[in-house]
């Protein structure tokens, strides 16, 4: 009796901190869309390349809607079948679901109001920036540097009181972990409504200039679609830029002509960010979609119902994309790289994060041009274990 | 060179405001693309191609 070959799980072993892991350049090679198994028993499909990648994330045939999505790795919730999402969590939704809850926030992230909260950003940077010296003269750059920033600025934004942001905080980092068990997941997701459900009814009570605050003035949203768009925002707008502060201050500690290069040229910070987020790629596991109906992708039969795992990781390191992919390189150009995504889901905040980590990359290196690491880079704690990589601690010494 | 928008079709990722910002802006209030120049000069066609190939939501198109 012959038994059909068993389909491969997601690949996910790294040899080192900043390459993804080996199998995924193999894949790109030869089989750049190739079958996966999920951890419920579906069987899906592992895409590796820039084009595919690219190509499905533009096509609408291939949905974000939560309802269809398997899970790829072990988790509390891998095996349980999706309900649709929440009202207010757009990023799971498709078409005109998406897109009307989105258009309310667009407005808020543009390039030029981005722009204009510089000098804030600036002030929280240059306020961490003390703290960390205070702490020294060694410590670790993800508590004092990396988590803050971004936590402050889209506290502010939104209209999050920082002072509690340890009601939000670990909450978050537990929501982000592979390993935490279903209790616990309930129970942050819980106290992360109980907390913003607090926030929308003080602010529906006495109005604020901010984010949410604006949200609740239109009258158009229910208590339930507010607090899952700031739910959406407060996680969206820390983990991601606090990984990125961290990671790719590891990355350069690492790399000291990339470093040099990039202290001797101030000029160069705003490509480095865009290589930075190329050649790291956090969001490791890449993006889900599942097809709408049958699609023939490069002569490959996508059927119906079928989940696709897009490798952010693969695609970013695509030599046919980037030339000499694999290399960190902080004067090439890395545009068209695909870590904020691609298509009308692509990132809404991608312009606040930009401003976040060049002002915060040259902030750091300006303030301690003498910044190193204080443990050797193997004992550098990786995040393996969460859905955004990065770095969970980062001691440095100046 | 002709530049055309959709901003029907824009996600408002401000990726063209950033890359050609000669050439795009961003409506204030909606964040969606607004194009200042249909033919822009020839020193920004680089950043222009660039604007519409970064383009997430295929909302730039550009003829020779």
């Amino acid at each position: 009796m012959t038994q059909a070959p068993s389909a491969p799980r997601l690949p996910v072993e790294r040899t080192n901190p900043f390459d993804p892991p080996s199998r995924i350049g193999e894949l790109r090679e030869t089989e750049p869309i190739s079958r996966l198994a999920f951890p419920d028993g579906h069987v899906g499909w592992l895409v590796t390349s820039y084009a595919l990648i690219r190509r499905i994330l533009a096509d609408q045939r291939f949905s974000s809607r939560q309802e269809l999505r398997h899970f790829p790795l072990e988790h509390p919730m891998a095996r349980e079948p999706q309900p649709p999402a929440a009202p207010g969590m757009f990023i799971r939704m498709d078409g005109e679901d998406h897109s009307h809850y989105r258009r309310l926030l667009t407005g808020q992230f543009t390039v030029r109001r981005m722009k204009a909260l510089e000098p804030r950003v600036q002030e929280f940077i240059d306020g961490c920036l003390d703290a960390l010296e205070a702490a020294g003269p060694g410590a670790d750059l993800v508590e004092h540097f990396a988590l803050p920033i971004p936590s402050l600025v889209i506290c502010e934004l939104l209209g999050v009181p920082y002072a509690e942001r340890g009601r939000f905080q670990q909450n978050s980092k537990l929501l982000m972990r592979l390993d935490s068990g279903g209790a616990d997941v309930w129970a942050a997701v819980a106290a992360m409504r109980e907390f913003l459900g607090e926030l929308v009814t003080a602010k529906k009570a006495e109005p604020t200039d901010d984010i949410l605050g604006g949200l609740c003035a239109t009258g158009e949203l229910s208590d339930e679609e507010l607090v899952n768009m700031g739910f959406l925002l407060l996680v969206a707008g820390h983990e991601t830029t606090a990984n990125m502060l961290g990671l790719g201050t590891f990355a350069l500690l690492t790399h000291p002509e990339e470093l040099a290069k990039f202290k001797a040229d101030p000029g160069l910070v705003d490509g480095a960010v865009e290589e930075l987020l190329r050649w790291l790629s956090i969001i490791q596991y890449g993006a889900t979609r599942a097809a709408l109906e049958d699609v023939d992708l490069d002569g490959v039969r996508i059927s119906e119902g079928e989940c696709l795992v897009l490798s952010v990781q693969g695609a970013n390191r695509d030599p046919e994309r980037f030339a000499d992919a694999d290399s960190l390189d902080v004067s090439r150009s890395a545009q068209g790289h695909l870590s904020f995504g691609h298509g009308v889901h692509q990132c809404l905040g991608q312009q606040l994060a930009r401003v976040e980590m060049r002002l915060g990359y040259s902030s750091l290196f300006r303030r301690f041009p003498g910044l190193r690491l204080a443990v050797p880079p193997a004992e550098v704690p990786t995040r393996t274990d969460m859905v955004i990589y990065g770095v969970h601690e980062l001691p440095v010494e100046w | 060179m002709e530049v055309e928008v959709d901003p029907r079709r824009c996600c408002a990722s401000g990726m063209c405001a950033l890359t050609a910002p000669a050439v795009f802006d961003q409506d204030e209030a909606a964040g969606t693309v607004v194009l200042l120049s249909a033919r822009p000069p020839s020193e920004t066609w680089d950043s222009v191609w660039e604007a519409a190939d970064s383009c997430p939501a295929g909302a730039i198109s550009v003829k020779d």
